[in-house]
């Protein structure tokens, strides 16, 4: 049905399954050992939801003790492992095999240290995103990344992909936020990286770490930048009747010396869907932007008046400045429920490539021929202010041919997007969902030199192999160790 | 120490380190040479000299992007950023007044230093605003990681790992940053007659509060406060500020004796000229004051903070022997970490420059070394493991 492949499991790991489960259950709580296959099947795929596969077995160790023991065993008995946060990955990121056994950070939750004189929070990378904020907001402050899945994903994920959120035009992504780690090697060895010291001596290793996919190491316990609250923030909506001009307003505003909190973008067809979904009050246009600033109440003021005024000279269809919480609430409800709106009406497909901003108006352009090229209608919504986009390809499932009829045209967005100098994925991550299109990207030995790194971290490539790189690309190193 | 090779291009720069391969010939890695003096003896080296590597490859002040040849002088970056008034908002440190040496820095030693100054704690580190390198392993090979754009999550992320890593994995050939646009306006509250430990907790009451404060330094008894963006944001926070400490003798600093305060701190002038063995300590700003009373007691120093506190500069008398060994235990003791910045070669020979890592990770460095580099010809011992 679907275009991606993954390799044969291994045979003399699924004949080993019982002894696997029993040495696995040997080290850690019983309840944290599932191999049932009425319940592994819970596991059996991320938000990339089109690919699916149950695992040989699931563990969810509750300290990074019992992570340590589960990949000992795993180790000492060549068992692959797929780490999982809370499976929210659009990329496939967290897809098991069905010869791997899925570490699942569900309970890792604690709280382990908050420290707001020196402006860090310590916790168990199983505890969600939004759960991190939720700890320390009643203090005044604040965890900066804010994928719009930050109800359910967790920081394991997040760290895992690097992710991004709204906000991070301002307060930069999952890497920036990111102060230390404690993981977990593929021996079981655990070592601990960063910490609140800035820039820790040696080779940059918590940079490598943070992006890499559960390629490298579990990561079991994050020290994560907090931040106080700003005192206010408030958006302006502005409606322009064609991409290239809403693209020149970015770039004015970005270039005027104010520094928006987030630059949001919506389309016509996804203004359309989102519109009779959320009644947000958006005007009927080509092209969307709310533009968020912060701060104190004058400051504010001033800030959307510099950027109305360079709005204006624009000619916008519409303009209009949030005047109250509950205004600010509605245009942000609408953006914020931009894929659930999608989704009721319509199967999607979330791409996630990024472009230079400079670029935008022609890649939008080229989006829209290719979708007519196609066949398939495609709705964008994304981060203007970093070129980070999302467009959406709709289709019906159900219908023979449209899956892979819509992984075709995302491969050729994809591709749109690095020939104008960007890359295939701003924040999702690579995953299997763009594996096979990383040569579009980068050279032989771009990728063997990435590659030669794992195996430094991984020699015996147990640890979420099959993802990130093309399987031509990584076969030898997969099959050297089988 | 003798020139191996003065590679003007990328291509050029890659058959040097071919040539240094199969005459296994070790290579010291300059740029300007302005920094030469950090790190470990890189002995028995001869210099490869990749400052005419230069020029801006592109830049686009609407997508905040620029891209530019490693060997490009900062004078250049930042004569081409001023024109559209933008910056570097990782405001790198000019180390020349430092370790008193001469020459013109270059992008690629403040990258490959990962060369950071006092906005480091709000903006990031000069890593946080690299968004793609090219360069030369030293195996030869030419890898291209990130890219130009601002997001990019596409594969591992070896952009951050050649940053900071001294020349030691690869000899890099391009860098793509991020730019930021120069704050409308700016000034300083400076708090003074207060010893380290009433800094330390006026940092941390000033930098728990919504007011972005993009430096918070202290020497010499003074306290200083950086409040950066439009008019009406920096009078405003500076009101509010003054108005957290009402105990304390203020002033507010504007205009170039603002800048120039700043720029001192970045460049630390309070050390520049001296014969002191010269120290950064990275630590939890609340530990800073401890640390600060034992460089006082037992070595003598003179001391500088940055970060809130989360980094202390200290000035050592040359002449006292065993600063590594009484630093280092202070700083185990509480965590944290310390590098020399300046001193003489036999110290750079018989102490740890940066502080040694755990077993493993050294391991894991080490290893990455090798894949790198095989033959050990980048800046070989530079970083110690
Ligand atoms: C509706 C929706 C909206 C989204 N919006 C955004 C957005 O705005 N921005 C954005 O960046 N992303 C977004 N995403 C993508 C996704 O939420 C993020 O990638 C998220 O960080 C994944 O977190 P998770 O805990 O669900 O990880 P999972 O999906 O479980 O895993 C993700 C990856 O992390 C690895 N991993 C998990 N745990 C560990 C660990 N302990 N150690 C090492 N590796 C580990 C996995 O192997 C996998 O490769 C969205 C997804 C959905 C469904």
């Amino acid at each position: 049905m679907s275009t991606i492949s993954m390799p044969k499991p291994d045979q003399s790991v699924l004949d080993r399954k019982a002894i696997i489960v029993d040495a696995l259950s040997s080290v850690l709580p019983v309840d944290s050992v599932i191999s049932d296959e009425r319940e592994t099947h819970a596991y059996e795929c991320d938000a990339l939801t089109a690919y699916r596969c149950p695992p040989l077995a699931v563990v969810l160790p509750s300290t990074t003790e019992e992570v340590a023991a589960a990949m000992r065993i795993c180790h000492q008995m060549g068992v692959p492992v797929v780490p999982r946060g809370a499976g929210t990955s659009l990329a496939g990121g967290s897809l098991p095999t069905a010869d791997s056994v899925i570490l699942g950070t569900a309970r890792l939750k604690d709280v382990v240290e908050v420290d707001y004189d020196n402006r860090f929070i310590r916790v168990q990378t199983g505890v969600t995103n939004l759960s991190v904020t939720g700890h320390v907001e009643d203090d005044g402050f604040f965890y900066a990344p804010d994928p719009s899945s930050q109800l359910a994903c967790a920081i394991a994920g997040n760290i895992a992909m690097n992710s991004g959120g709204a906000h991070c035009l301002k307060y930069g992504v999952t890497t920036n936020n990111l102060l230390g780690v404690k993981m977990v090697m593929t021996d079981g060895e655990v070592v601990e990286l960063g910490g609140v010291a800035m820039d820790a001596p040696g080779l940059d290793l918590l940079g490598l770490i943070c992006g890499s996919e559960g390629q490298l190491a579990i990561v079991t316990e994050a020290t994560l930048r907090i931040l106080p609250k700003p005192e206010g923030a408030r958006p302006v909506m502005i409606g322009f009747d064609s991409a290239e001009v809403a693209g020149e307003c970015v770039g004015n505003i970005i270039r005027s010396g104010v520094l928006p909190v987030a630059i949001e973008y919506m389309d016509r067809p996804c203004i359309r869907v989102v519109e009779n979904f959320a009644k947000a009050g958006y005007p009927m246009c080509e092209a969307l932007l709310i533009v968020e600033v912060e701060g104190s109440e004058a400051e504010i003021e001033d800030q959307l008046d510099r950027i109305v005024k360079i709005a204006e000279a624009l000619d916008p269809v519409e303009l209009r400045v949030s005047e109250s919480l509950e205004e600010s609430a509605l245009i942000w409800k609408g953006r914020k429920s931009a894929f659930g709106a999608m989704g009721q009406i319509n199967d999607y497909m979330c791409l996630d490539g990024t472009v230079p901003i400079s670029a935008l108006p022609f890649t939008l352009k080229r989006i829209g021929e290719l979708s007519q090229e196609h066949g398939l209608e495609v709705a964008n919504v994304f981060h203007a202010g970093d070129g980070n986009m999302h467009p959406l390809i709709l289709f019906d499932a159900n219908r023979p041919g449209d899956l892979e009829r819509t992984e075709a045209f995302g491969a050729d967005i994809l591709r749109l997007c690095v020939e104008v100098g960007g890359c295939l994925t701003g924040e999702h991550g690579v995953g299997i969902e763009k594996r096979d299109l990383m040569l579009e990207q980068f050279t032989a030995d771009d990728l063997e030199c990435q590659m030669q790194v794992k195996d430094v971290f991984d020699p015996d490539w147990l640890l979420n192999a099959a993802k990130v790189f093309p399987l031509e690309v990584s076969e030898a190193r997969r099959q050297r160790v089988n | 120490m003798t020139a191996f090779a003065t590679p003007t291009t990328e291509s050029a720069i890659k058959e040097a380190v071919c040539d240094a391969v199969s005459q296994k010939k070790a290579l010291r890695v300059c740029g300007g040479g302005t920094r030469s003096g950090i790190g470990q003896m890189v002995e028995n080296a001869e210099r490869l000299d990749v400052s005419g590597n230069a020029g801006i490859e592109l830049y686009e002040p609407g997508s905040l992007t620029m891209v530019a040849r490693a060997g490009t002088s900062m004078t250049e970056i930042t004569s081409a950023l001023d024109a559209e008034n933008q910056m570097l908002a990782f405001e790198p440190i000019d180390h020349r007044p430092l370790l008193g040496t001469t020459g013109e820095p270059t992008l690629g030693g403040v990258v490959a230093c990962n060369i950071s100054g006092p906005r480091r704690f709000l903006s990031g580190a000069c890593r946080d605003h690299l968004l793609g390198v090219r360069f030369i392993d030293g195996q030869g090979r030419l890898v291209k990681n990130g890219g130009r754009v601002m997001k990019n999550v596409t594969g591992l992320d070896l952009t951050k790992l050649m940053c900071g890593s001294f020349g030691t994995l690869g000899v890099i050939s391009e860098v793509s940053l991020k730019v930021l646009p120069k704050p409308v306006c700016s000034a300083s509250l400076q708090i003074e007659g207060v010893d380290e430990e009433q800094a330390v907790l006026l940092f941390c009451k000033a930098l728990t509060t919504p007011y972005e404060v993009s430096g918070a330094a202290y020497q010499n008894g003074v306290a200083g406060l950086r409040i950066e963006g439009l008019e009406t944001q920096v009078t405003y926070r500076i009101a509010r500020l003054q108005a957290l400490f009402p105990e304390h003798s203020m002033s507010i600093l504007d205009g170039e004796v603002h800048s120039d305060l700043w720029k001192g701190l970045r460049d630390l002038h309070l050390f520049s000229g001296t014969i002191e063995t010269v120290w950064r300590m990275s630590v939890k700003p609340t530990d800073a004051p401890a640390i600060v009373s034992h460089l006082k007691r037992k070595l003598a120093a003179r001391v500088m903070l940055d970060h809130g506190g989360g980094t202390i500069w200290a000035g050592v008398p040359a002449d006292i022997t065993e600063q590594a060994a009484s630093i280092r235990s202070v700083i185990n003791t509480l965590g944290g970490h310390a590098t020399l910045v300046r001193g003489s070669e036999e110290l750079r020979r018989s102490a740890d420059v940066f502080q040694p890592q755990a077993t493993r990770l050294a391991a894991i460095s080490k290893l990455l070394r090798q894949q790198f580099d095989p033959s050990g010809i980048l800046n070989p011992g530079l970083m110690a493991a």
